[in-house]
């Protein structure tokens, strides 16, 4: 029971630690430019807990990084690094914003739903391509990933300028508004925080339980630990691809989706702005372990939130935050530079790094049989 | 733990797997520091901190995995890291001169123009003991240098090394094979969980005395078995031929069957072609021509998945790379191959307390030594790790089952246990195709005895034509 506890205590650890070193490096930044890294921690954090709504606009901010770091974590999991994220935002958010502001009369507990799964399924298709393209020719996921998000960008740049979403009665790049019926209600009065924030709660147990209670969770860890010995027993390693890459591209679809129908009421082509990749860096500081990138993604939030106030109150750059991301990131991946400086014992589990998670992997060949 | 090598000796370090034999000569080699104590080499205290040290001191190591670049020639491979240049441009005449000159020196013969890809796997293993050599070697640490070897090519190595030692070198012999020991070694030191457990000598000793030193109790070197009673062929393979990864024809218009109650020996070099027989039989394959029948079904083109469920079971012959996943814990790895059918999982739905419950059941059955289901299996050791695999092949009772090395890097008694678990299971009548690169293995359980060579079955033996010596030779590739 103790033995448990402990052992629980030290997977903590690392990120824990690695998460003070960043603030430490930052800290240092601060200082060599000549501000004193005291002032701007004080007001980065005002900017995102204490001052007035800093909250929850904090809580707005976290809630797409739960979704994408669930999303790149699930990935993780079967030894697949998708960093297709922003494309897989940008789908979800495309098919969500066609439903949201073109299927009408439809109730509120209809159209909303509705568009929320559309919002997953842009996505898990767009996610399912690179599995396809990896189970049956070998191309790996990174590459067909980054090709598939300026697709997906472009498209949506098209599809808002001239293309048949543009709205024909403003001259700026946007759809037209969301309808009300497919709008996600605020849940704090005058504030931007919406229903999705319950969602993305919603979704750390629910994909804790399809990866840890599922079978199609069984096959996900088992191709991603050892898939010459997943394929001996008879699962196919094809099929996982394109399944693991279809769900971590319809959480990042959702993502997509709640942020047009939750944020902006429109789709932009400024929707993804750099979330997705940080996304990346939420899903390695949470362990690519769902109860983990709650916490991580809240720590985003809150800088993402912050910074500006911070910038406002200190004249410190709001890319001190990018900074103490970069730093984190840096010392979750090198768990061994941190256990040398503070002499931690080995975690009994260690963090999946991104060599584990695939970068470093050769894909293997398989086909989708 | 002490042990001394005196020149002019062969020192054969016997034990298990784990036992330490390998951590011992990554010490002696500068691979791995040493906690405590320390390495005298010519009486002197030896700094040893890494392989270039052990070199300096002429240590000279060749590993069970060569570290030889297949497309240089045997020249270029030997004096590689040590060459001799003229203003930076490398001298490959003089090179080549150099090796043949050691090379006949130390009875060595071998092509020093020849292409090491070119070479059998024993000509190989010349080039490493070269290597050492040229480096200066004097003392020379050969580990399990016969696994890769036919039965007339260790008969050769053993003659190396005799003329090793002749000439004033040492040579350490690790092994875990109790005959070699007794044909090449002066001394041997039996090895035991870290710690030496007797040093003595062949003339002194028997194979049973050592295999007792090494296991800690007495052990049955060969598992008494009756008659078989075979039945109707179970599995079938006809005229298959199958390609490797880079498209050569590896398994060349094979044709053998498995009756009910028998237990069909592979015999054979690693290489030769079985590898990619068994991948055929279980769909990881897609094999050129031929066909693989399980009873009446054709089973050629199936998917793995579909195979196992029509009653295969497979030992895979390397566990960690396709037997286990050492991540996942014991009663996961119990049911690797039905995580998605009941009783395991009730639609999408794991079964999670029946999972667990089944490998209480298991565990209990096949004496596994765990201390829990939910402990992950990389805290198992070797012996238990592969009893997992065992039992979950044979737990689900198939009708045939493909067992590839089965005891491959098993404690003695863990291959005493799965050696009767064979025995007990053909005489309940499954068929047991068993693929082995120790002959002992096949000698003491195989029933009939496939030896494959090159890709093709080159004889099939029954009843008294089971002989060592016979399938040594035939293993080698003469006719």
């Amino acid at each position: 029971m103790t033995a448990a506890v402990i052992a629980r205590a030290r997977s903590f650890a690392l990120p824990l630690v690695s998460v003070l070193l960043g603030l430490a490096a930052g800290a240092v930044a601060v200082l060599l430019a000549g501000t004193n890294p005291a002032d701007a921690y004080v007001a980065l954090f005002q900017g995102s807990f204490t001052n007035n709504n800093a909250f929850t606009e904090t809580l707005v901010a976290t809630i797409p990084y739960v979704f994408l770091g669930l999303s790149v974590s699930v990935g993780f999991r079967a030894g697949l690094f998708n960093i297709g994220g922003a494309g897989q935002l940008f789908l979800g958010g495309i098919f969500a914003a066609f439903i949201g502001y073109r299927v009408t009369g439809l109730p509120v507990v209809l159209h909303l739903p509705l568009a929320l799964l559309a919002g997953m399924v842009g996505g898990f298709l767009w996610g399912a391509i690179p599995g396809l393209l990896k189970a049956r020719f070998g191309a790996h996921e990174v590459i067909t990933t980054i090709m598939l998000n300026y697709i997906a960008a472009l498209l949506t740049d098209f599809l808002v300028n001239r293309g048949s979403m543009s709205d024909p009665h403003t001259a700026s790049p946007q759809t037209p508004p969301m309808l009300a019926t497919a709008r996600l209600p605020i849940i704090v009065p005058d504030s931007r925080l919406h229903l999705g924030l319950l969602l993305a709660i919603l979704a750390v147990p629910v994909v804790w339980f399809l990866l840890e209670r599922t079978t199609i969770g069984f096959r996900i860890r088992a191709v991603g630990l050892n898939a010459a010995a997943a394929r001996g027993a008879g699962i196919s390693v094809g099929w996982t691809m394109v399944t693991v890459m279809g769900i971590s591209g319809a959480l990042a679809g959702l993502a997509g989706a709640v942020q047009v129908l939750g944020v902006s009421g429109v789709l932009t082509p400024s929707l993804s702005s750099g979330v997705a990749f940080d996304a990346i860096a939420v899903a390695l500081l949470g362990g690519s372990n769902p109860a983990g990138v709650l916490p991580a993604a809240l720590l985003f939030g809150a800088l993402k939130s912050g910074a500006s106030f911070m910038q406002l109150q200190t004249q410190v750059s709001a890319d001190l935050i990018s900074i103490v991301q970069a730093a984190v990131i840096v010392f979750v991946a090198a768990p061994l530079l941190v256990r040398w400086l503070f002499r931690l014992r080995a975690a009994p589990a260690a963090p999946v790094s991104i060599t584990e998670g695939g970068l470093g992997q050769t894909p293997p060949r398989e086909g989708v049989a | 733990m002490d042990l001394t090598v005196d020149w002019g000796e062969v020192h054969a370090l016997l034990g298990e797997n784990g036992a330490g034999k390998t951590t011992l000569m990554n010490v002696v080699y500068g691979l791995t520091r040493p906690d405590a104590g320390e390495v005298l080499f010519d009486g002197q205290p030896a700094h040893v901190s890494s392989p270039l040290d052990a070199i300096r001191l002429g240590i000279g190591m060749v590993h069970q995995h060569f570290m030889l670049i297949p497309p240089l020639t045997v020249a270029e491979n030997v004096v590689l890291g040590h060459e001799t240049a003229r203003t930076g441009v490398m001298d490959l005449q003089e090179a080549r001169r150099e090796v043949a000159r050691l090379a006949e020196a130390q009875g060595l013969e071998v092509d020093a123009g020849a292409r090491v890809a070119d070479l059998s796997v024993g000509m190989q293993q010349r080039v490493e003991i070269l290597k050492a050599l040229y480096r200066g070697a004097r003392l020379l640490v050969l580990d399990e240098p016969t696994a890769v070897l036919t039965p007339p090519e260790a008969e050769r190595l053993f003659e190396v090394v005799r003329q090793l030692t002749d000439a004033g070198s040492a040579v350490i012999f690790i092994t875990h094979k109790l005959a070699e020991v007794m044909a090449v070694a002066d001394r041997i030191t039996v090895m035991r969980r870290g710690q030496v457990v007797a040093t003595t000598a062949p003339a002194d000793s028997s194979p049973a005395d050592l295999a007792r030193l090494m296991v800690g109790r007495p052990v049955l070197l060969r598992v008494e078995k009756g008659e078989a009673h075979p039945g109707d062929a179970v599995l079938r393979v006809d005229d298959l031929v199958v390609e490797d990864d880079r498209h050569n024809t590896a398994v060349d218009h094979v044709s053998l069957d498995v009756r009910a109650g028998e237990i069909v020996g592979v015999a054979g070099v690693e290489g030769n072609g079985q590898d990619q027989l068994i991948e055929a039989i279980l769909g990881l394959r897609h094999p050129r021509h031929g066909r693989i029948l399980l009873g009446e079904r054709d089973i050629t083109h199936l998917s793995t998945r579909r195979v196992l469920l029509d009653g295969i079971g497979h030992i895979p012959a390397d566990r960690h790379s396709m037997g286990v996943i050492v991540d996942l814990n014991v009663a996961d790895n119990l049911i690797l191959s039905d995580y998605d059918r009941p009783p395991y999982a009730r639609g999408l739905l794991r079964q999670i307390a029946t999972v667990i419950e089944h490998a209480r059941r298991v565990i209990r059955a096949f004496d596994i030594r765990a201390e829990s289901p939910e402990q992950p299996l990389s805290s198992l050791s070797g012996g238990n790790q592969q009893k997992v695999v065992v039992a979950r092949e044979l737990d689900s009772d198939p009708r045939v089952l493909v067992a590839s090395q089965p005891t491959r890097g098993v404690d003695v008694g863990s291959i005493e246990f799965i050696h009767r678990q064979l025995i007990s299971r053909r005489d309940a009548g499954m068929a047991v195709l068993l693929v082995s690169s120790e002959l002992d293995e096949i000698l003491s359980l195989a029933d009939r005895v496939a030896v494959m060579y090159r890709g093709r079955v080159v004889a099939v033996l029954e009843g008294d034509q089971i002989e060592s010596g016979r399938i040594g030779l035939l293993m080698a590739g003469a006719a």
